[in-house]
């Protein structure tokens, strides 16, 4: 999933200043399920907001919609009335969501309420880890499923740096250092040989830095 | 300026000499003589002498500039240069420039993340890792051809290092990662900072097993302490370095002036102990910010004929 996190209250305060009456459009996919963008955040957020103004002798109207997706076209559509009710739209949506709804409302002033991080999963209650930088060109399968690019601090494909300690990278005692972790695996599922090749430098075209990037289905064009 | 010529270090190492390099840091300014006084005070005593490349992450003159100023005043230069700042394209033609300037040795690494540094908010590079680095250099030595199989007008014919730790983790691999770093085509080592020994020796043990003493020359890290604040300092912040708590005890037993002819002893020490490990063919001397200790522990250790016989 999109991992995201709610950008700070005042940060937030400080971009919806100029307006009185907002809509607070929550996503119910990716940053509802890492308790950043749903239904629920929607409505606390908007009572935050409401009672922060207040205290500043100042009202603002807030409307709260959550739509099941703000990067898709058919969802979106949902939240046209909303959107044509209000001066401006606070999007808890990731960086794509907010985008999708830019293009499709070409009027409405688009407001991020999230900061989007990243790629990954839960882990486990409370944590959310990174795991996928989109690279464009998986090579999954020769680091035992864990991916080098994403997870070492330094995206070495050719075996850990002289940081390694105790499983931990040289970055932080928070951070698993990613080589230990495929080596274990790899030995594991003895294809430590995998170890032994040389992997070539990566070419980055297929990824961010080849450009924004597009991908045409011939099959689904109409 | 000399600009032919090849690399002594090689011609040390190859002759079978016992090699002895120095490290030194460009200065965080653009003041020259910081750099020149560093190389005066290590020539003549060794071989060759490692700039280091934005080292710890800390922004400093660039090793290119500084390595010419110790060709200047006569001082062999080893290069050293990360991943972490420059791509590939940045790389190569650095190197290229380099040796066109006289520059004969580099060492590839990776670098320390730049979160640890000086400027924490940079966006790092990490395009290629140091083995893609090493083999980058090989091909456009060995073959003429830089990354996109372009031929050269002119190859650099460096002579070309790594780093590897051998008290870094996991243990089983860092002798497989030495093997990597030989295929792809590096021709000496120098190893972190040396100071748990029977580490090092099993690490040697295995690199013997697997026949890589005869592949590549390897020369064992040495950094005299000067103190216990130093020691505990390195082994709880440095990244990678691995100092056990006798030699923390050794040094504790001891201030000021007596903890740094300790912090000799147990160099001096260390390097008695690494020159009998079969395999070992030379020490690397990073006196960090202390350079002007190196002659005497050079000479302390009986090494003070350079080139060696
Ligand atoms: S190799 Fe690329 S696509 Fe695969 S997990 Fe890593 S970043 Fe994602
Ligand atoms: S310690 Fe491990 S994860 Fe961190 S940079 Fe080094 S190899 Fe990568």
């Amino acid at each position: 999933m999109i991992v995201a996190k709610q950008k700070p209250l005042a940060e937030i305060k400080e971009m919806l200043r100029p307006f009185e009456k907002v809509l607070i459009l929550g996503c119910g996919t990716c940053v509802k399920t890492c308790f950043a963008g749903g239904e629920d955040e929607v409505a606390m957020l908007g009572a935050a907001l409401r009672l922060a103004f207040r205290q500043d002798g100042k009202t603002i109207r807030t409307e709260e919609l959550t739509v099941e997706r703000q990067c898709e076209d058919a969802f979106i559509q949902e939240s046209a009335q909303a959107v044509s009710r209000n001066e401006a739209i606070l999007s808890l949506a990731c960086g794509a969501g907010v985008q999708a709804m830019a293009r499709r409302f070409a009027r409405a002033v688009l407001l991020p309420g999230l900061n989007t991080t990243f790629m990954g999963v839960l882990e486990k209650p409370g944590l959310f880890t990174e795991e996928c930088a989109g690279c464009g060109d998986c090579e999954l399968d020769t680091f035992g499923g864990i991916c080098p690019v994403t997870r070492c601090s330094k995206r070495l494909l050719n075996g850990p740096c002289g940081g390694s300690k105790n499983g931990k990278c040289e970055v932080s005692p928070d951070i698993e250092c990613a080589w230990q972790l495929i080596i274990d695996r790899l030995t594991l599922l003895g294809q430590s040989d995998n170890l032994k090749r040389y992997i070539p430098a990566k070419d980055w075209r297929p990824s961010l830095s080849g450009g924004p990037r597009r991908l045409v289905r011939e099959d689904h064009v109409i | 300026m000399k600009t032919d010529g090849q690399s002594k270090l090689k011609r040390t190492l190859s002759g079978g000499g016992f090699a002895v390099t120095a490290e030194c840091g460009p200065p965080r300014g653009a003041d020259a003589s910081v750099i020149r006084k560093k190389g005066e005070t290590l020539k003549g005593c060794v071989d060759a002498v490692n700039v280091t490349d934005n080292q710890t992450a800390v922004v400093r003159m660039s090793s290119l500039a500084a390595c010419l100023h110790l060709i200047d005043i006569g001082v062999e230069p080893v290069m050293q240069m990360v991943t972490r700042d420059r791509n590939r394209i940045a790389l190569q033609s650095d190197i290229m420039g380099a040796y066109s300037l006289g520059i004969r040795n580099l060492l590839c690494l990776s670098g320390d993340h730049q979160s640890l540094g000086s400027q924490p908010e940079a966006m790092n590079v990490f395009d290629i890792d140091s083995l893609n680095l090493v083999h980058a250099v090989r091909v456009m030595r060995d073959e003429g051809k830089d990354m996109s199989g372009f031929s050269l007008i002119g190859a650099p014919e460096m002579f070309i290092g790594a780093a590897e730790n051998p008290f870094a983790d996991p243990l089983s691999y860092r002798v497989v990662r030495l093997a990597k770093k030989i295929d792809a085509g590096v021709d000496f080592i120098q190893t972190q900072c040396v100071y748990n020994l029977p580490r090092f020796k099993e690490w040697m043990r295995q690199a013997r097993e697997e026949g890589l003493t005869e592949k590549v020359y390897i020369m064992a890290g040495i950094t005299p302490l000067k103190s216990t604040r130093m020691a505990q300092f390195m082994a709880a912040k440095v990244a990678g370095m691995d100092i056990p708590q006798e030699v923390i005890d050794r040094m504790s037993a001891f201030t000021g002036q007596r903890a740094i002819e300790e912090g000799m002893n147990i160099a001096l020490e260390t390097i008695a102990a690494v020159k009998s490990i079969p395999g070992v063919r030379g020490i690397h001397i990073m006196a960090i910010e202390a350079e002007e200790r190196v002659p005497e522990l050079v000479k302390a250790a009986g090494l003070s004929q350079r080139p060696a016989k």
